[in-house]
């Protein structure tokens, strides 16, 4: 990574953080200000992967614009793209069938355990263990493969589309997502041995990065952040979509606050995530697959905003149609972005150890900030 | 079999007999000398594919399995390699420090193999200052890692040169004084008396709870003066500097690299030695009929197979925990190691008085 | 928990020039902007509101003004409203709410760039994801750039 040394009148000194990272979090530049050890300011600076596509959806259809999204937090894929599809839904007032609702939340879970796994090992490299990479992958994998099978990509997989979803699943994909709930049941106890339970990884996240309550409402954070500093933040549960409102699932919120408590809370989630699957996969009606809906899709006149449960934190999709085929502007709230500004607070005055903690217990990808 | 002490004796007669005193004298430092260099890059290759090998395994992948069967040669293609690399000086280096920094290592490290014992009567000087030679040689590889610190002239590899030296200088506290707990139980320096005083049972064994304590300790300060995972913020803490070692490329970073290596190796055979038994075989107490057996597999094979079990111990370390803080690792040695180290020698101290061990 | 009618009862009483728009999925508010820092204040501090987050703040470029949307809630409960203020394309200026919330920062900023609306009393107000030397704001209707911009 390149450096830049510069000493402010104090006696600081300001060096670069990124863009290019050891670590798999995107290309972020952060400037800090150090004076010693300690951590003064943190000052992101953005851009290095802003593809503009607020701009760019402005002229395409509402049909193509879904799958422009699907590269903004390409962790969770499957469900910026349920995002967008609910929000132009709630403009045609089209009603979704049984069947791809079901679809559309299993899919959901899946990619936030795959999200989750990345995220741990992501965050285990960052702090020097090595070995959970590989472990994360394995189950990683399985996923991927499954979503190859029925949507045709492991990454990007543009599945939804307005009115339901694209093509209807694989013949095996019961069967494979069952195999794939047994063992990771097995193998869970592993991640606990091998990390959380270590007291080397406890002392250097137990106390470090600490958010209050107050805070992170103030600064918008959402997802397992917002949830680890006590606030009850899951869109799934306050206006749930889809058959959310149907599954029997908890909303993991503890009041630590600190980065062991972050740790914690997304992998619970991950158990919750499996308990939703579990409860669906057995029950999936028969039906359409998608709604009826015309070729070239035109939204009434107005305003139209959704909010859905990324692995992040709350994606807000904000539609101003007027009455045209393509839309007339577009937003995209981000989590990375809230939960971002959170950052230069959390870290003031600690030190670089607890700052590489810090960021990887934040979970941001950069995509999903630059937009 | 041929024992490696029947090899030495065998070339000491030969050359005694065709050449006078001083020309055979200086014949067998050349040889010598050779041997140990030769030692030294077979050991280097063989201890970098060991750790690539164990950490595949650990990580359920291969490793390298190309380059020859199971990759044994994939170490020398990278040597080549490096060998082959631009090697430039910055220029606001100190030329001088900068390109003697390596050789420093290095010449530390062949130093502390002169009075290892790797089989029976095959040791190249067994002094009889043995184990305070080796503590106080090893103490020397500071000044090289704090040389190519300073002279790379970047603010960052000052840094890492620093914690680095900081790290290795209280971390020998513990490791002299577990190390001082078994000169305790032998009373010698001498190396070859420390092994021959294992005839009855390693002392890991004899010297029980004392000596369990001090092995432990000393596990984990050799680990910290190697600077290895889980203590290797110097050469790992990428995110910000890249230790002391970066401005170093081609050859000079290649023996940086081995030097590592080379210490894990010595820090292990030290540790083997006073615990472990060093060439010893596995032997217990007076059953003449068992040690009669066990005696029949060579001592080098006893020595090289005990090493390389605490190196691969020192390797699993590094695979399965994650990294300390600076300040983290500095408060393990100065409140926990130190104060039990030194409890430990004042128990083991006892314990030799009292004769409470085997 | 506040309903639409109560919030049209309050807000009338802080700024009785509030115009009220149902249409939407929630209740939208569209102010003066002399009148807006006092009213989200009051809303903010009031404890049968306590609008305490904000989660979206945006600007959608009219081709005769700029409108400055703020999507408030509050964390208790669970109650939403959307706030507008207009303002002239030519001068956009609107006082910062960086200090009531403090995740306002990095939205205005981006605003800012994107748009052109200058916050007044903002910490640090610059662009945030162009560089800084960049001419124009691109997220207005009328932004040409013949180098990036491809028009089909």
């Amino acid at each position: 990574m390149f450096e830049e040394i510069g000493i402010t009148q104090e006696g600081d000194l300001m060096i670069n953080v990124g863009p290019q990272h050891p670590a798999t979090h995107g290309v972020l530049h952060l400037v800090l200000t150090l004076n010693g050890e300690i951590i003064k300011k943190v000052d992101p600076h953005l851009g290095y992967i802003h593809r503009s596509i607020e701009k760019m959806c402005e002229s395409l259809s509402y049909r193509q614009f879904i799958y422009v999204t699907s590269r903004m937090d390409y962790l969770s894929a499957h469900i910026n793209n349920h995002a967008c599809a609910l929000c132009v839904e709630k403009g045609l007032k089209v009603e979704v069938p049984l069947r791809a609702q079901y679809i559309r939340v299993i899919m959901d879970e899946l990619t936030r355990i795959a999200s989750h796994e990345l995220w741990w090992s992501a965050m285990s490299m960052d702090l020097g263990a090595f070995t959970p990479y590989f472990l994360a992958f394995r189950e990683r994998e399985r996923i991927n493969e499954i979503m190859e099978e029925t949507c045709g990509a492991r990454l990007t997989m543009n599945y939804m589309v307005p009115g339901g979803v694209m093509t209807d699943l694989h013949p095996d994909f019961q069967k494979k997502v069952k195999t794939f709930i047994q063992q990771y049941k097995l193998r869970i106890h592993e991640y606990k041995e091998l990390i959380t339970g270590n007291v080397i990884f406890q002392n250097r996240m137990k106390g470090v990065g600490y958010l209050s309550k107050e805070d992170a409402i103030s600064y918008g954070c959402t997802g397992p952040v917002a949830r680890a500093s006590g606030v009850k933040s899951d869109i799934r549960k306050i206006a749930p979509y889809d058959v959310y409102d149907k599954v029997d699932f908890n909303e993991v919120i503890e009041t630590g606050g600190d980065c062991f408590t972050r740790y914690q809370v997304r992998i619970e989630e991950m158990n919750e995530s499996i308990r939703i699957i579990e409860q669906l996969i057995d029950n999936i009606p028969e039906g359409d697959i998608q709604a009826k809906t015309k070729a070239v899709l035109k939204l009434p006149k107005g305003e139209f905003y959704q909010r859905v449960e990324t692995a992040r934190g709350e994606l807000g999709v904000y539609i101003v149609s007027e009455g045209a085929a393509q839309p007339y502007r577009i937003k995209f709230r981000s989590p990375g972005f809230s939960n971002m500004s959170a950052l230069d607070h959390m870290v003031r005055g600690s030190k670089i150890g607890d700052f590489i903690a810090t960021m990887g217990t934040l979970d941001l990808v950069i995509p999903d900030i630059d937009r | 079999m041929l024992s490696l002490e029947g090899i030495s004796n065998f070339i000491h007669e030969w050359l005694n007999g065709h050449l006078n005193a001083t020309l055979a004298l200086l014949a067998e430092f050349v040889i010598i000398g050779v041997a140990a260099i030769g030692l030294f890059a077979v050991l280097g290759l063989g201890l970098v594919w060991m750790e690539r090998k164990v950490a595949a395994l650990m990580q359920i992948r291969m490793g390298p399995n190309r380059i020859g069967p199971k990759g044994i040669f994939q170490t020398s293609a990278d040597t080549v390699k490096l060998i082959m690399k631009e090697a430039l000086t910055p220029e606001n280096a100190d030329k001088i420090l900068f390109n003697m920094a390596p050789f420093v290592v290095i010449i530390v490290a062949m130093l502390i193999l002169v009075p290892i014992a790797f089989a029976r009567n095959f040791q190249i000087w067994d002094i009889n200052i043995g184990v305070l030679y080796v503590t106080s040689v090893s103490s020397l590889s500071v000044i090289g890692i704090l040389m190519a610190g300073w002279s790379s002239g970047n603010k960052y590899s000052l840094l890492g040169a620093m914690r680095s030296g900081a790290q290795i200088v209280s971390y020998e506290l513990s490791a002299g004084l577990s190390v001082l707990s078994i000169i305790v139980l032998t009373g010698s320096l001498k190396i070859s008396d420390i092994v021959a005083s294992q005839e009855d049972g390693w002392w890991i064994f004899k010297g029980h709870i004392p000596a369990i304590i001090a092995f432990v300790i000393f596990i984990i300060a050799a680990t910290a003066e190697t600077n290895r995972a889980p203590f290797d913020l110097a050469e790992a803490e990428s995110e910000l500097t890249a230790g002391f070692h970066t401005e170093y490329g081609g050859m000079k970073f290649a023996l940086f690299f081995l030097s590592e290596y080379i210490n894990i190796f010595i820090v292990c055979a030290i540790g083997a030695t006073l615990f472990l038994g060093g060439w010893m075989p596995f032997h217990i107490g007076h059953w003449a009929a068992f040690n009669h057996i066990m005696d029949y597999i060579p001592s080098s094979f006893w020595f090289f197979g005990k090493t390389i079990f605490l190196i691969f111990l020192i390797m699993w370390f590094r695979w399965t925990f994650p990294r300390l803080r600076v300040d983290q690792l500095l408060n393990l040695e100065w409140k926990y190691l130190f104060p039990i180290s030194m409890f430990n020698l004042l128990l083991m101290t006892l314990v030799a008085i009292m004769g409470w061990h085997f | 928990m506040m309903t639409n009618e109560d919030f049209k009862i309050k807000i009338a009483g802080l700024v009785p020039s509030a115009i009220f728009d149902e249409t939407g999925e929630w209740l939208n508010v569209l102010v003066d902007f002399s009148f807006f820092r006092s009213m989200v204040q009051q809303l903010r501090s009031d404890n049968d509101t306590n609008l305490d987050y904000l989660f979206c703040l945006t600007c959608i470029d009219w081709k005769t003004h700029l409108t400055v949307v703020y999507h408030l809630s509050s964390a208790a409960f669970r109650h939403n409203i959307v706030v507008k203020v207009n303002l002239d394309r030519n001068n956009p200026e609107i006082e910062t709410v960086c200090d009531i919330w403090r995740g306002a920062e990095l939205f205005e900023r981006e605003v800012y760039e994107m748009f052109g609306v200058t916050f007044l009393n903002h910490p640090d107000l610059r662009r945030l994801i162009l560089p800084d030397e960049w001419n124009g704001w691109p997220l207005r209707k009328d932004y040409e750039d013949p180098i990036n911009m491809i028009k089909l």
